[in-house]
């Protein structure tokens, strides 16, 4: 009797890890727009982040556009309030929807195991932006619907009211006007929003802007110490930590929360946050939700200058890919070349669209007017920067290191800033070092 | 084995004594069938709770004991095989260890918690006026979600929030950071796990007093013991193993302490705990073998424990009479 039941779990350990296991079929072909929308048809499923959209029914109305050109397609969404940790486990099944936003964790050589190839790097890069950053052997897995400009989130009545007018153009200049903004107004002069972390991780972003260079992420992967001076992760987390430590950030980071802070942003009790250009049309609503001038919300790039130019770098935001198992990939492939190209969300959102040559949006203008230099983030090394990072457990692309930066900053943590930046140079160049070897 | 064994013993029993007669034919097989059955039902009664043990307990571990001897990254549908390296990898590592330091400040307050647990079940063992009232209003913090409970003390602890006022009206003045002290961090935390699980502590104690024979009191109070010498000399030595009992639970669980900081702080500013930590392993940094790891080895150090604990704590059985 014993012998038999232990037979029978064992059978189902079997089965059950078995089961476990990829099938990869379809693997390869290429997932190509229909040519006639009347031809093609089915329900496919999408799953998204936005939550927010699917509770006040804009992205139903996008579906319900889409379905005059292609009537036979029925688009579902899925909202999923823990995008990226839900999606991962989900990517260990078969099921995780027919189009898809590529997970942020995820590393580009594992793109072709999971999405199906959209088209060729030279077709789909003469029409849209940042296919770089998802292209593996000549193939593009992945569309960005928006790019992102990343840069300051400031109340503009709160920098004139302390005779602010003109942007900083140095990192000493910005920290000099925090702290007129400090002296003059009752405002908090800078917010981290170190409670939800996320936020922080968006000075990552930046990497580019200070010395106007699009291989600067790139460059990660080949040196060994990040955090040394003149280079550009060095000059971000400074700002950083100069901000903390001059006691012009929140009096308690530990306790601060996103959603208030678009109202105080809106009201003028906070000055600044370093935040992508998405936030802009959050800022507003709140602020006029707040009963304040949503044009009080302005944006500025990072404070440095090359040439007498201000320069921001652009990256793309979350990118569509369709299921490889997934069996109606041509009306995903439809529903992901619609939405970037036709339905006009990233206007309506005010952000910059991955189409080549759309125009920056209204919530940009103050970049144009400024002729501020835009650049793309080139990521062509983005596989060896992710492994060496994760190995390392810095994690530039979570908040956690620079968490324990503010910490030290305001005196919570041992140590100083350069104790700081020798260690994370130490783990990032140890990790590279066995990585290479 | 011997359990069931008794149990088709017993059918056995039953099914003759309910049999009809002998001389009827088909009374055999009828006998059989029920024989049978009587076999099957206590597997019957077995299987679901058997199937969702298995499932969702032994399964999972057993993958995961699996996934501690590979470099799986947590989506990659290809793991190769790397041997003890993760577990040298951790040994070789003190740092990782250190976060246990943090469990310390919930250990201390687990025996707070414990002797504030006992305080009031004794208290309300006794005909106290609201006793019922008192028993919900206690108990119920454990009844909330770790993460209501954890957003809910997130406005209480902020500065000039709910704490810092209440300590205004007593005339304690004063901005606190409660979570962004790093010194008064680990003990706001603490704070809060003692205030989601003292109920939990207290039903347990509540019940075992509540087994206590009434005329014992009565014979004690006769004797002219007071409340303290009962809970000396009767209630505490009636309760004992659950009083052990729970000291185990409060031991192993500070070593894994994980929801209330997860949520509240997210491991920042030093409140870090080993399982935190391991997850940050896991789905941060894409080390799911390391951190099955470290999975591992926690496993085995609180068995360790409890194990070292039954040692030095025989179980001895208390005789109420």
């Amino acid at each position: 009797m014993r012998r038999k039941w232990v037979l029978l779990v064992a059978a189902t350990t079997v089965a059950v890890t078995a089961c476990s296991g990829q099938g990869g079929d379809g693997r390869g072909e290429i997932a190509a727009p229909p040519s006639d929308p009347a031809k093609v048809s089915g329900e496919i499923t999408v799953l998204t982040n936005r939550t927010d959209q699917i509770s006040d029914g804009t992205l139903e109305k996008y579906a319900a556009e889409f379905r005059k050109v292609y009537p036979g397609v029925k688009v579902k969404f899925e909202g999923l309030t823990d995008y990226e940790g839900e999606t991962k486990i989900r990517m260990n099944t078969e099921n995780y929807g027919d189009v898809l936003l590529i997970p942020n964790s995820l590393s580009l050589e594992q793109y072709p195991t999971f999405f199906a190839p959209l088209g060729k790097a030279g077709e789909l890069s003469a029409k849209f932006d940042y296919t770089d950053h998802a292209t593996v052997d000549g193939k593009v897995y992945g569309l960005a619907n928006i790019g992102v400009a990343n840069g300051f989130v400031y109340n503009k009545a709160v920098w004139a009211k302390a005779g602010i007018t003109d942007w900083p153009a140095t990192p000493e200049e910005f920290v000099a006007d925090l702290e007129t903004i400090k002296a003059r107004t009752g405002a908090v002069p800078y917010y981290t929003n170190y409670k939800d972390g996320w936020p922080l991780t968006n000075w990552t972003n930046a990497i580019g802007s200070p010395e106007c260079d699009p291989g600067a992420y790139d460059a990660l992967a080949k040196t060994g110490k990040p955090w040394t001076e003149g280079s550009d992760l060095y000059t971000i987390d400074k700002l950083l930590y100069t901000i903390v430590d001059k006691k012009l950030a929140e009096p308690d980071p530990t306790t601060t929360n996103w959603e208030d802070s678009k109202a105080r942003i809106g009201t003028g009790k906070v000055a600044s946050m370093w935040l992508g250009s998405w936030a802009i049309s959050q800022m507003r609503a709140a602020a006029e939700a707040a009963g304040e001038d949503p044009d009080d919300i302005g944006f500025m790039p990072f404070p440095a200058q090359k040439g007498g130019k201000f320069c921001s770098v652009l990256r793309p935001d979350y990118q569509y890919a369709v299921n490889v198992h997934s069996d109606k990939k041509a009306a995903a492939r439809a529903w992901i070349d619609w939405y970037i190209t036709k339905s006009g969300q990233a206007a309506a959102e005010g952000s910059i669209s991955s189409v080549k040559g759309a125009p920056l949006p209204d919530t940009l203008k103050a970049f144009s007017d400024n002729d501020v230099t835009t650049i793309p983030q080139h990521q062509k090394n983005r596989a060896e920067v992710n492994e060496i990072d994760k190995a390392s457990e810095i994690g530039i692309t979570a908040q956690d290191y620079r968490q324990k930066l503010v910490d030290i900053a305001r005196g919570a943590a041992d140590g100083d800033m350069d104790s700081y930046f020798d260690e994370l140079n130490g783990k990032w160049s140890e990790a590279q070092q066995t990585l290479g070897g | 084995m011997t359990a069931v064994q008794k149990t088709r013993a017993s059918a056995h029993a039953v099914g003759r004594r309910n049999a009809p007669p002998p001389e009827s034919g088909t009374g055999r097989p009828r006998t059989g069938r029920r024989r049978r059955v009587a076999v099957l039902t206590p597997w019957l009664f077995l299987a679901a709770p058997l199937t969702l043990l298995v499932t969702f307990t032994y399964l999972p571990v057993a993958d995961m004991i699996g996934y501690s001897f590979t470099d799986w990254d947590g989506v990659s549908p290809t793991r190769s095989y790397v041997g003890a390296e993760n577990y040298t990898d951790l040994v070789t590592q003190p740092a990782r260890f250190e976060v246990f330091l943090v469990s310390g400040f919930y250990l201390a307050a687990s025996v707070v918690q414990i002797a504030l647990a006992l305080y009031f079940a004794t208290v309300l063992s006794f005909d106290t006026r609201f006793r019922n009232l008192f028993k919900g209003l206690l108990f119920f913090p454990y009844l909330i979600n770790g993460v209501a409970v954890g957003f809910v003390f997130l406005y209480f602890f902020q500065p000039d929030g709910t704490l810092d006022t209440l300590l205004r009206l007593i005339g304690v003045d004063g901005k606190h950071l409660w979570l962004g002290d790093p010194d008064l961090a680990n003990p706001s935390l603490a704070g809060v796990s003692v205030w989601r699980f003292m109920g939990l502590n207290m039903v347990l104690f509540l019940g075992a007093i509540q087994s206590i024979p009434p005329h014992l009191y009565e014979a004690a109070q006769l004797d002219g013991a007071n409340r303290w010498q009962q809970f000396r000399h009767i209630i505490a030595p009636s309760i004992k193993p659950i009083i052990s009992l729970s000291f185990i639970l409060a031991v192993s669980g500070s070593l894994a302490v994980f929801e209330i900081p997860y949520i509240m702080t997210g491991g920042a500013n030093g409140t870090e705990t080993f399982v935190i930590q391991t997850v940050k392993l896991a789905f941060q940094f894409d080390k799911v073998g390391l951190a099955s790891a470290s999975a591992v080895v926690l496993l085995i150090l609180i068995l360790l424990i409890t194990w070292v604990q039954r040692r030095l704590i025989p179980e001895e059985r208390v005789e109420l009479s």
